[in-house]
């Protein structure tokens, strides 16, 4: 038996509605997650699937006409050696800022382009935030974020310091918008995205370094994604989030090769691959649904080839399919017929399996 | 930086020649001659022509004029100051003009900004809504209108400052005009400074600074108020020349001994060098106005400071 791993973050059944101007949209159903100490958690789906909508409640920023409707998101954190448990949905955005944000959990934005202050220099806006929670005199945070800069593998520091964001490139940008977040040692990183805008060779050396840094002060990462080339090569456990909710999770390997869920099944389908013998990529047909109205039964089932019946009527629970390995599909009801995933996907994940164990 | 402002400087005096120019060449074609008296007859007539060389040909009017403008020498008045030097009657009058101009300004722009925030932390709430509607009504009503209600109800109802101008009384007569001239600025800053602070609390890089833990006011003066002064400044120095030419009728009814007032008689009395000088010096600040905002934006927007740093 493993040692019990210590639990950072943990959501439990958050609903979040925005008000638009044609009525209340359903963006977040019922997510539950948890996210541990060292682990890194990956959040997938596609656009509007609520995902960042989900971090977005974690730092007490959600824009202005979105609400939590109910819900806790549990964080537990040291502070001066005491041992805190807060539920981040109680606090006011205020709260939240002041005493949890930037100082315990930090983000990676999406766009390295835009979420730079362009017009302060990059040493001040990595100090910014230490001043702010740390009781540092201006010299010893600025050798702090010589450190960090360093950290995250920006040679001449001390030149850059000076620098402003339209002097350095996408990728080096980005670099310091992760040496801003690990400025006040967090417990917690969420990446929203961080490689999207990023060109792929950045990419690769982006996710290397957080992974890096990972290993080193042992913080718990959340990642926003939409790209499962990303997942397979960072998380430890994955979410696949649908129309506001959490349709599968289980650990990389329960996601990766034995997937339960047809939208998870679609999702790794339509991954581009080397010996695709088709000349076509794979997409999963239709959009999803609009989350103004109440959605009956499986929200995925209009698109869902393998639906029964009862997907259509009766909102599947979360059923227990082994290990960390949960997935809410009426397809994994003891009295549901035999589906296979597709023939295609079975192959793939049969060669990924043969590649692994020579790889090894 | 500073090979940028010589060039600038001198792009700006080529332009004032160019000003020049036109004026003469409109004033040529104007209709009227500034000795438009029935007493005089056709001989006198070309006498006085001659004697202010109106009767040379255009171009050697034109040079003869520039080359004394250069030495400062604006020329003499023809009707309104009968052969008083024109540098003279804009030297006494331009500094009360510029004055009020700069009071109005500053506080159009403090008040504006003030305003401008406020309604973008407010947004879409009636603090929002009423700074909206005070602006709308400061850019649409007219300012002589301000000034006329200014003058009835605080300068005759209420007696607190004189209605006319009193030189011996210079700050206390200047305060009604003052505030008669700002609302137009303080309705445009605010209505512009909402917009753009709106737009960059919105910006990705304020969700990064919120996403850092930075207290509110912080992020506010440090972060959104600098990225928004960006657009901001190049509204305020325009609105500070349309305030000089703009406050001619606001002179009129306070009866401030400006230039605005000054130009009015002129153009009525076809005093052609003081129609010229006027347009000049309104020309010259304009140029001067733009060029210390470009100065500006350089000092506050990096990107800009360090290209022109480089050229």
């Amino acid at each position: 038996m493993k040692v019990k791993k210590q639990r950072v973050l943990s959501i439990r059944d958050l609903n979040i509605s925005f008000a638009t101007g044609s009525g209340d949209v359903n963006a977040i159903r019922g997510v539950r997650l948890d996210l541990f100490k060292g682990e890194t958690l990956a959040i997938v789906g596609e656009s509007g699937s609520g995902k960042s909508v989900t971090v977005k409640a974690i730092m007490g920023i959600l824009d202005s006409n979105g609400t939590i409707e109910s819900g806790s998101i549990t964080f537990d954190y040291e502070d001066k050696g005491e041992l805190k448990s807060v539920d981040l949905v109680q606090m006011t955005p205020k709260e939240i800022r002041y005493q949890i944000a930037g100082k315990k959990i930090a983000m990676v934005f999406q766009d390295p382009m835009t979420s730079l202050d362009p017009t302060m220099n990059i040493g001040k806006q990595i100090m910014e935030g230490m001043l702010e929670h740390e009781d540092l005199s201006r010299d010893q945070a600025k050798d702090r974020a010589i450190e960090l800069l360093s950290l995250v593998g920006i040679d001449e520091p001390l030149k850059r310091l000076k620098q402003y964001p339209h002097q350095l490139s996408g990728g080096m940008r980005q670099r310091v918008v992760i040496a801003i977040a690990l400025a006040c040692n967090p417990d917690v990183l969420i990446c929203d995205e961080p490689t999207t805008a990023l060109d792929v060779t950045i990419q690769a050396k982006i996710l290397e370094l957080i992974k890096d840094i990972q290993k080193r002060s042992n913080i718990s990462v959340i990642y926003i994604t939409h790209d499962l080339g990303v997942v397979a090569k960072v998380a430890d456990y994955v979410a696949v989030m649908y129309a506001g909710k959490i349709i599968e999770k289980g650990n990389i390997d329960e996601i990766f090769y034995d997937p339960r869920h047809p939208y998870t099944w679609g999702l790794l389908s339509s991954m581009p691959d080397i010996d695709t013998d088709s000349k076509r990529l794979f997409a999963i047909s239709g959009s999803p649904p609009n989350l103004l109205e109440t959605v009956p039964g499986d929200a995925f089932a209009p698109r869902n080839p393998y639906a029964l019946n009862i997907d259509f009527r009766l909102e599947p629970p979360m059923f227990d399919v082994g290990g960390q390995h949960r997935v809410s599909s009426w397809l994994c009801h003891s009295n549901a017929p035999k589906v296979e995933m597709p023939i295609q996907l079975k192959r793939r994940i049969t060669k990924m399996l043969k590649e692994e164990k020579d790889y090894v | 930086m500073g090979k940028y402002v010589l060039k600038r400087i001198a792009i700006s005096l080529l332009t004032l020649l160019a000003i020049l120019f036109i004026l003469f060449l409109m004033l040529e074609y104007m209709p009227g001659s500034p000795f438009n008296d029935e007493k005089l007859t056709e001989a006198q007539k070309i006498l006085l022509y001659a004697k202010y060389g109106l009767d040379q040909p255009f171009f050697i009017k034109f040079f003869n004029y520039v080359s004394k403008m250069i030495t400062g020498d604006f020329g003499v008045s023809y009707t309104i100051n009968m052969n008083f030097a024109v540098g003279d009657m804009i030297a006494s009058r331009l500094p009360i003009t510029i004055k009020l101009g700069l009071q109005a300004i500053t506080l159009g722009s403090l008040i504006g900004l003030l305003l401008g925030i406020v309604a973008a932390i407010k947004h879409n709430t009636w603090i929002d809504t009423i700074t909206v509607m005070i602006s709308t009504l400061g850019v649409s009503v007219p300012s002589y209108v301000f000034a006329l209600g200014l003058a009835y109800f605080v300068g005759y109802k209420l007696g607190w400052f004189p209605i006319l101008y009193n030189m011996s009384k210079a700050f206390e007569s200047s305060v009604l005009p003052t505030l008669a001239l700002s609302v137009f600025t303080i309705a445009n800053v605010a209505r512009f400074t909402r917009s753009e602070m709106i737009d960059v609390l919105g910006s990705d890089y304020i969700r990064l600074v919120q996403s850092k833990g930075v207290k509110e006011w912080k992020l506010i003066l440090r972060h959104a108020l600098r990225n928004a002064l960006i657009p901001i400044v190049t509204v305020i120095g325009p609105l500070m020349v349309g305030l000089l030419t703009g406050s001619m009728v606001v002179e009129k009814i306070f009866a401030i001994p400006g230039i605005g007032s000054l130009m009015v008689n002129a153009i009525q009395m076809n005093d052609y060098n003081v129609v010229i000088a006027i347009a000049f010096v309104y020309s010259s600040l304009y140029i001067f106005t733009m060029l210390i905002v470009d100065i500006l934006y350089g000092i506050i927007d990096p990107r800009i400071r360090i290209a022109k740093g480089g050229s």
